[in-house]
């Protein structure tokens, strides 16, 4: 290892900038509420996105007591079948994972792990919250308001996003569409806050080859939503005038329920191609992330350094740079001009060869290591098996041909869930396992966690993995009740109550999940600054949980990389990031 | 030991299931064969990775789990592993890329021969036209749409005339003749979808989109909205009839022109406007 040194002092330069004052809490308002304190609104995101995150699990219970036992649930219809799936996909995609991805994971672990006392614009973060939350809440308010939610499916597509043939029509999609501009505009606070931090804030001898993947996978991520949620901004914006004012951005001329409008010149491929220009991107949003902080969780479990750092990074690069190249395989069957498949399917099948990389480092990580399996560990491997199922099934549905017959049916449903929504949620929950302790102070309870994650993993795998199947078989997605057909015989129906079943039995072991986590906030065990021995900044506060400004007196200095785990000859299985290399020779380890 | 054993068995159950399983792709009735082919090779392609990945993980957790004394190897990188990895990633991608490409090449150019065929989407119903003897549909437009005239048919057209208006009923396709689906809607997106011709495409109010396939098996499918179109989205159904050339044109002579709809349209205003009803 010629670039990412472990045993040399060389390249700590003295700080260019003198440190800042920060705004220090002066009372419990300031402390709590109206905080600056990046850590403590990194615990607001992720409680906000929790609670709306339970709000959609409930309605994912609802949707599949509809599917496996159609015609059952009297208080459950067409018209809020389609609320449900609408207000499931998109709180989980937005309001949930990227929020708590970015707004909680990135504001807690960013300073601390490059050594930042906060981030850069305490003030512009706090605010993000709170416009973050408003968005929340315009969101949740719509389930009050006349004609209840929109269900015009999460991806709105237009005209029926806004015409009365769809549920919500009234308020529902207008308050949508102001929720999601609220909330892009509070995530672009938050982002260019961890942007600016990754860039201007890292402590001294922490280059950025030196930084833990969960930095690149967030900073990445955080680069790549700056540059996508425009484009949905954008077409919020003008779907929202096409709704109140009658323009016709995305509005043809068209016959609603028999009489014509007054709509005419608008494109509704246009929206699809700006909902989509951010919507890919987004998944891997979501995506490189949990790549980071999986690659931290198997490093730091397996006792062993990441395997192909340098390659990593890169990988995550350009995984980052193509998805914005990939959109329109969303759109294969949209319509748009066939041609337009040629170069789609290629560029979504390159994309498949950096995030193979990843996938061979992780498992070759695990190759000759020491491998503890802890419940982050556990949550580690089931993420890959996860992923690369679901990673796998999106090498069907970008190949143009593959995905004529395949897409709008439970094929589509069953891919995405298990590639941007089991496979994320188990980095969630992993990550949150593996840090828990440094932002309370206490381990997170070992049985019930245990329980948490089997019936988690394999619950949730024997609901997408089948689903699939229903997929090939021809199942269209947005049923409410798939009904009388020739082609699906009555075993499906069976298979999918099944799948109901397992469902409800994932969203109950998520209540455990929860009390685990209140409980364990008052009688887990006392976790120590360290408890997993790990190399990374956030593990060598001085305090633990790390006070404002995380670092005491003095801002640490890093002289490695952040996968110094069982070098040769060190007293200890694992180096910090921190350790001067003298002590380490003092200790006879290696020169 | 316990988890690695699980973790095999999650992807020795994954492929028990895909073999075993009594859920699987309707039987084909048009010359799609090369899609499923190419779903084939690439479920083979996909699923000897899934396993591979999943067992060497499971292998790991078996062979290096955590042992009293137990120390991990310190590797940072092996630069010829991982080109080597990447490189053969990129053949096993190219590998199904390449007959993708080459069957959507099929799918998008239709064949000179193929007779139109129109379907039109609206909330929530199919209509279908056929073109009349002279083979040319007429144009449409969504202002022309009325009580009268619900497809929007131009009637100052002379190429819609003759042109078959089927509503409220099924469409029937000879058996082994191309084609050409010409696909609109008047109101939102629909998507005309029968799942065992395997193609599929949007309807977008404004334009008119197409797909081709030919018949190859007499029968009859359901009809299928594909593309979220609101309430009654589920409802949205119908029927295709295959059938062999013979019977196809008995069941042709039965339907009505556009011209004759119309006609009919206006002998019943007038009688209405003159009061003799």
């Amino acid at each position: 290892m010629v670039d990412v040194p472990f045993d040399t002092v060389a390249g700590v330069p003295p700080a260019e900038v003198g440190e800042v004052e920060l705004y220090h809490p002066k009372s419990w308002w300031t402390r709590y509420v109206f905080s600056q304190d990046a850590k403590v609104i990194a615990v607001q995101y992720s409680i906000t996105a929790m609670a709306i995150g339970m709000v959609a699990l409930v309605l994912s219970w609802l949707m599949r007591l509809q599917l496996g036992f159609p015609g059952t649930f009297s208080f459950i219809d067409a018209n809020q079948y389609l609320q449900f799936i609408t207000m499931h996909g998109m709180i989980m995609v937005i309001y949930l994972l990227t929020a708590l991805f970015l707004g909680g994971f990135g504001n807690y672990l960013i300073p601390l792990m490059v050594g930042a006392r906060d981030m850069v614009f305490p003030y512009v973060n706090m605010l993000s919250y709170w416009v973050y939350l408003l968005a929340v809440l315009v969101l949740a308010s719509t389930f009050f308001v006349p004609g209840g939610p929109t269900g015009a499916g999460w991806t709105l597509y237009p005209p029926q996003a806004i015409l009365s043939g769809s549920p919500g029509q009234d308020w529902g999609i207008i308050l949508m569409l102001a929720s999601l501009i609220l909330f892009i505009i509070g995530f672009t606070m938050g982002g260019l806050n961890y942007v600016v931090t990754v860039l201007q804030a890292r402590t001294r001898g922490m280059t950025l080859m030196r930084m833990p993947l969960t930095v690149w996978g967030i900073f990445t991520a955080t680069v790549m939503a700056l540059l996508a949620f425009p484009a949905l901004f954008v077409a919020s914006v003008m779907l929202l005038l096409d709704r109140l004012l009658g323009t016709s951005f995305f509005m043809p001329t068209l016959v609603e329920m028999g009489e014509l409008t007054k709509y005419g010149g608008g494109s509704p491929i246009l929206f699809q191609h700006l909902f989509w220009f951010f919507g890919h991107p987004e998944v891997y949003i979501v995506a490189l992330p949990a790549f980071g902080i999986i690659s931290d969780l198997i490093s730091t479990h397996a006792r062993k350094n990441i395997f192909g750092y340098r390659m990593m990074v890169w990988a995550i690069v350009a995984i980052g740079a193509l998805s914005f190249i990939v959109w329109a395989h969303h759109m294969y069957v949209s319509g748009m001009h066939p041609y337009f498949g040629f170069f789609f399917a290629t560029t979504t099948l390159i994309i498949a060869i950096p995030t193979a990389i990843k996938v061979y480092n992780w498992v070759l990580t695990l190759w000759r290591g020491d491998i503890h399996l802890t419940i982050p560990m556990l949550f580690a491997l089931a993420f890959i098996i996860t992923f690369v199922n679901g990673g796998l099934t999106g090498l069907f549905l970008g190949n143009v041909v593959v995905d004529v017959p395949l897409s709008d049916t439970m094929f589509v449903v069953a891919h995405f869930h298990m590639v941007m929504g089991i496979a994320p949620i188990l980095a969630v929950f992993g990550g949150i396992y593996h840090w828990y302790p440094k932002v309370t102070g206490r381990m997170l309870n070992e049985v019930l966690g245990r329980f948490h994650f089997w019936v988690t993993f394999l619950g949730a795998y024997a609901v997408f993995f089948p689903m699939h199947y229903l997929g090939l078989l021809g199942m269209p997605r947005r049923y409410h009740d798939i009904g009388e057909t020739s082609f699906i015989p009555a075993s499906a129906h069976d298979l999918n109550a099944f799948m109901s079943v397992a469902a409800l039995i994932v969203g109950f072991a998520q209540l455990v999940f929860i009390f685990n986590l209140i409980w364990s906030l008052f009688k887990g065990k006392e976790a120590g600054g360290n408890p997993w021995g790990a190399t990374s900044l956030e593990w060598q506060t001085p305090e633990t949980p790390p006070g404002h400004g995380n670092w005491g007196k003095e801002l640490p200095i890093v002289y490695r990389w952040a996968y110094d785990y069982s070098v040769p000859g060190a007293a200890r299985d694992f180096v910090p990031q921190n350790e001067p290399p003298t002590r380490l020779s003092a200790q006879g380890a290696h020169p | 030991m316990a988890v690695a054993i699980i973790l095999l068995l999650v992807a020795i159950a994954s492929v028990v299931f895909h073999l075993f399983s009594p859920w699987w792709w309707t039987p084909l009735a048009s010359n799609w064969g090369y899609i499923d082919h190419t779903i084939t090779l690439t479920f083979w392609i996909t699923g000897a990775v899934f396993v591979a990945v999943v067992g060497f993980m499971a292998y790991c957790v078996f062979r290096f789990r955590h042992q009293e004394g137990r120390q991990a190897d310190y590797n940072p990188e092996n630069k010829r592993l991982e080109w080597w990895l990447s490189v053969g990633t990129a053949i096993g991608v190219a590998a199904m890329l390449a007959p993708g490409l080459f069957v959507w090449h099929q799918f998008v150019t239709v064949p000179a021969g193929a007779t139109e065929v129109e379907v039109m989407g609206q909330q929530w119903q199919w209509s279908y036209r056929l073109p009349g003897k002279d083979g040319r549909l007429g144009t449409s437009d969504a202002r022309l749409v009325s009580a009268d005239n619900p497809m929007g048919l131009n009637p100052d057209d002379p190429n819609g005339k003759d042109d078959v208006v089927i509503q409220n009923d099924d469409l029937h396709l000879p058996i082994g003749k191309p084609v050409k689906v010409l696909l609109r809607s008047i109101d939102v997106l629909h998507d005309f979808y029968v799942p065992e011709f395997r193609a599929k495409m949007d309807m977008i109010p404004g334009s008119v989109t197409y797909y081709w396939f030919t018949p190859t098996r007499t029968g009859t499918f359901d009809v299928l909205c594909a593309e979220l179109c609101g309430a009654a989205h589920a409802q949205m159904r119908s029927k295709v009839i295959v059938e062999e050339e013979k019977e196809y044109h008995a069941w042709l002579e039965k339907q009505r022109t556009f011209a004759g709809l119309s006609e009919q349209g206006n002998v019943s205003k007038a009688a209405y406007k003159t009061g003799r009803e």
